[in-house]
């Protein structure tokens, strides 16, 4: 079925069967769009009403699995007084009228708050107003609910449709008021999410499942190692493989198209695709490694505060210490891919995008045509965890479809999606502190060696390098600080993985506080406790998680507990987790996670969020780790990067401190505390302290 | 031109027998709730049955599963009904739900062999269909579910 067969019959069919109408299909949400649905009453970009009363609410943040096309949604349908089982809610297409639909830095939920509940309150005080004219009443003794406006004094009620129309002419209020929070009916409560059905059929449409008529199936040869060239290739081996159609070149390397993804693969086979290396084609993860230490400090310290030298040389005890991590990629389950349409009249693209304006400024200058003759359509997406963010999938597609002259969907093989992701940084963090005689913290001094990616991005070298970020924030108080960056230029394209640089400096910071508080011959949560001011909010974050892990309980032989905590995108997460050792391999039973959010605007997506960092964390502190050689990385599919299995599963409990004040962000802040509270655990179990990620036992 | 047996309906495909069932699924037929994971057998988001039996759609060729029964998400349960959805549903197992088609497929035919299965045979069937969003929690206690409610 294409959009314009989606009459309203279908609409109310499938609302009866579901309860929900779900833009399932890119094709339908297409054609479903806003200048579809323009009839009726639109006072923002964000929602419509029609004459008959159907509430359509556009969604401008991508969903990856966080819940935000439900969040979203809950924000406007919440102040609006929609009937939630009557609304209908659609993906936007790429368009400045959604104000920043990069979907990033946890900020979903924190950018749309304000924003999408005043749309909401604007559009129901004008509904009220109308029929407050209607019947000849003062609004104030009016209210909204359920999709109906009702003067309770006479119990006459109206439906949002029946003064649609009327309200379109009101002006829109430039103050609506918000609802008490005491009042909210799905915020803060565990809304169904309107995915979840679709994603339990096989019927959620993502990126890699748009069909578009005529579209042939491409893969792309690409050089292996950063500015790489293509040397040659044989292009009728290629188109001798039965189910090719077409061989085409561009800036990024050669395009196989095929009738099946499969042909298109053997056909690049087939090609013999032969690349030189380029400036960095003899980059390995050695090289890398010296680049690293041998960065100069930048100029000035980020931090400074006391004389860190002076406090450290008057130290009782002086400890120091060096971390490593490892590059990592962000191995999304569903691999890269775009499908792309381009003809004399503009290009449209179906993209499992993070950045959709972005993906549609870029891909208007790749073409050399104007913005408002590219349409980009957001799919569902097959986690993203950063590397969406960055739109050269996108480019890269309708350069290809562009240069084949038919419409094309290009996959990245797994091997692809590794070999040419934008890897979270590796790092190498050298720390130092001292202790007084009472074991207080007097001196921390903390450098970060790292390269950037705001650097490696706008190619500006003195461009703050944004390494700090994570590190910076050193929560506990001593008596000197000072943190540093040394920042590499290195030859392997960098880029945003889940939580940033948080993923990095928590792991050096918690685990060299957890060697502190050993020193000082004090329980870790004391020490940290003792550390931050009184009213921090990590002092109840830590105490929840110790309250609900039993921390300083007695565990069975064999299990240790490791605690850490951090704050990052707003939020303030603390972890305990509890480890064995099982046939000499690392294993994390059970994870308790305590987080401070703000309005946890959804609380089980709050826990899929806490559950997803954990496993993700884990997946990358047990195994995770992208080597480089002859400029190329060396892994290439799953068997090299295992990912954690069901049967490494910990139990993970969440709790939240509830709070009425804006939320915090919930996709990332999870992350951060898992690897270091596991190797705070190791330590406790086996007196061994792992300083480098993953975790090498021997 | 090979025949497919898929969902109950007979499927021709005009393509070589090699093949992979994965690709004449997605590319040939349509039925894109099977997923591209990683091409080798070992992510399991290509989960299919196979006269009933779990396999990776990605390492059988369309040669080899001509005439047997192949089910796939779609034709799981006409409406998504299967005790497995409904159970996958109450406890919001998906995050992005890429790979829930192949946690679903393999689930089911788990219960189909084993009506109340323990954790441990929980680990065993399911435990190379990974899971990039962590999503294994909820998927225990969905299996779980389904068994205890299948018969209603
Ligand atoms: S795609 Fe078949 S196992 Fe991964
Ligand atoms: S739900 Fe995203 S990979 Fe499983």
């Amino acid at each position: 079925m294409t959009g314009t067969e989606m009459g309203r019959r279908t609409f109310l069919e499938i609302a009866g069967a579901a309860g929900l109408w779900l833009a399932a299909s890119p094709l339908r949400v297409a054609a479903a769009g806003p200048e579809a649905a323009a009839a009726g009453f639109q006072p923002s970009a964000w929602l419509n009403v029609d004459p008959k009363g159907l509430v359509t609410i556009w969604v401008g943040k991508s969903e990856m699995g966080q819940g935000s096309y439900t969040g979203m949604a809950v924000l406007v349908a919440e102040e609006l007084e929609a009937d939630w089982k009557a609304i209908r809610v659609v993906q936007a297409d790429a368009n400045a009228r959604y104000g920043r639909m990069s979907t990033g830095g946890s900020s979903s939920v924190r950018g749309s708050w304000e924003p999408l509940r005043k749309a909401g309150a604007a559009a129901r005080e004008m509904l009220v107003s109308a029929a407050a004219a209607r019947w000849g009443v003062d609004p104030a003794s009016c209210s909204a609910a359920k999709g109906e406006v009702l003067h309770a004094a006479s119990g006459r009620r109206l439906g949002f449709g029946e003064v649609a129309l009327d309200a379109a002419s009101l002006p829109v209020p430039e103050k609506p008021v918000l609802k008490d929070p005491r009042d909210f009916t799905l915020i803060g409560k565990a809304v169904p999410r309107l995915d979840t059905p679709p994603k339990s059929r096989g019927a959620a449409v993502f990126g890699i499942d748009v069909r578009v008529p005529g579209m042939l199936h491409a893969v792309v040869a690409r050089p292996p190692a950063l500015e790489g060239k293509v040397a040659r290739f044989d292009a009728a081996k290629a188109l001798a493989v039965p189910g090719v159609r077409k061989v085409v070149e561009v800036p990024s390397g050669v395009a196989v198209l095929a009738d099946t993804t499969w042909a298109a693969l053997r056909g690049r086979e087939a090609l013999g695709a032969v690349f030189d290396a380029g400036p960095n084609g003899a980059l390995d993860s050695a090289a890398i490694a010296r680049l690293l230490v041998s960065a100069p400090l930048e100029p000035a310290p980020a931090r400074n505060e006391g004389d860190v030298e002076a406090a450290l040389s008057s130290a009782a005890r002086k400890l120091s210490a060096t971390y490593t991590l490892p590059f990592l990629a962000h191995a999304a389950m569903e691999p890269l891919n775009c499908t792309a349409r381009v003809d004399g009249n503009g290009a449209e693209l179906w993209a499992a995008t993070q950045s959709p304006q972005r993906a549609r400024t870029e891909v208007a200058t790749a073409l050399g045509i104007s913005e408002d003759k590219v349409t980009v359509h957001v799919t569902y997406m097959g986690g993203g965890f950063g590397r969406r963010l960055y739109p050269d999938f996108p480019v890269e597609a309708a350069l290809v479809a562009k240069a084949a002259g038919v419409p094309v969907q290009v996959t990245w093989s797994r091997g692809d999606d590794f070999r040419g992701d934008l890897f979270r940084p590796c790092g190498r963090n050298e720390l130092r502190a001292g202790l007084d005689a009472r074991g207080n913290l007097v001196a921390w001094h903390h450098v970060v060696r790292s390269p950037s990616l705001s650097r490696q991005s706008s190619g500006n070298r003195s461009a703050p390098p944004g390494t700090l970020e994570g590190a910076v924030g050193f929560p506990y108080r001593a008596g000197a600080v000072r943190i540093e960056a040394a920042v590499p230029t290195v030859g392997v394209r960098i880029g945003a993985w889940r939580s940033v640089y948080s993923s990095q400096n928590a792991f050096p910071e918690e685990s060299f506080i957890d060697e502190l508080a050993h020193a000082a011959g004090k329980d870790p949560l004391a020490f940290r406790r003792s550390l931050l001011p009184a009213d921090h909010p990590l002092q109840a974050v830590l105490s929840l998680a110790a309250e609900k892990s039993g921390w300083g309980k007695k565990l069975p032989k064999g299990v240790a507990r490791g605690i850490a905590c951090h704050s990052c995108f707003g939020s303030h997460v603390a972890e305990v987790a509890e480890v064995s050792l099982v046939k000499g391999a690392i294993r994390v039973r059970r994870v308790v996670v305590a987080v401070s959010c703000g309005t946890a605007l959804n609380p089980d997506s709050v826990a899929q969020q806490m559950e997803g960092s954990v496993v993700y964390g884990l997946s990358a502190a047990l195994r995770g780790e992208i080597t480089f050689a002859k400029g190329g990385a060396e892994q290439a599919n799953f068997p090299d990067q295992d990912p954690l299995h069901i049967s490494e599963m910990p139990r993970v409990e969440t709790h939240i401190v509830p709070s009425t004040a804006a939320p915090g962000g919930i996709g990332e802040p999870g992350l951060p505390p898992i690897a270091p509270a596991v190797a705070n655990a190791l330590f406790a179990l086996t007196g061994k302290r792992l300083r480098s990620l993953p975790f090498k036992l021997s | 031109m090979i025949t497919l047996m898929v969902n109950g309906t007979p499927r021709p495909v005009d393509l070589s027998p090699d093949t992979p069932l994965l690709w004449a699924l997605r590319d040939a037929l349509s039925l894109t709730g099977t997923k591209f994971g990683c091409g080798i057998g070992s992510c399991g988001s290509c989960t299919v049955l196979l006269d009933g039996a779990p396999v990776r759609s990605c390492q059988v060729t369309v040669a080899e599963v001509k005439g047997r029964k192949v089910t796939t998400i779609e034709g799981l349960s006409p409406d998504g009904s299967h005790p497995v959805q409904r159970a996958w549903i109450a406890d919001e197992v998906p995050q992005c739900g890429y790979c829930q088609p192949g946690q679903i497929v393999a689930a089911a035919a788990l219960l189909a062999r084993k009506p109340r299965p323990t954790d441990a045979d929980i680990d065993d069937a399911m435990d190379g269909i990974l899971c990039r969003c962590g999503t294994y929690d909820r998927i225990r206690r969905a299996i779980h579910r389904a068994a205890k409610e299948g018969g209603r």
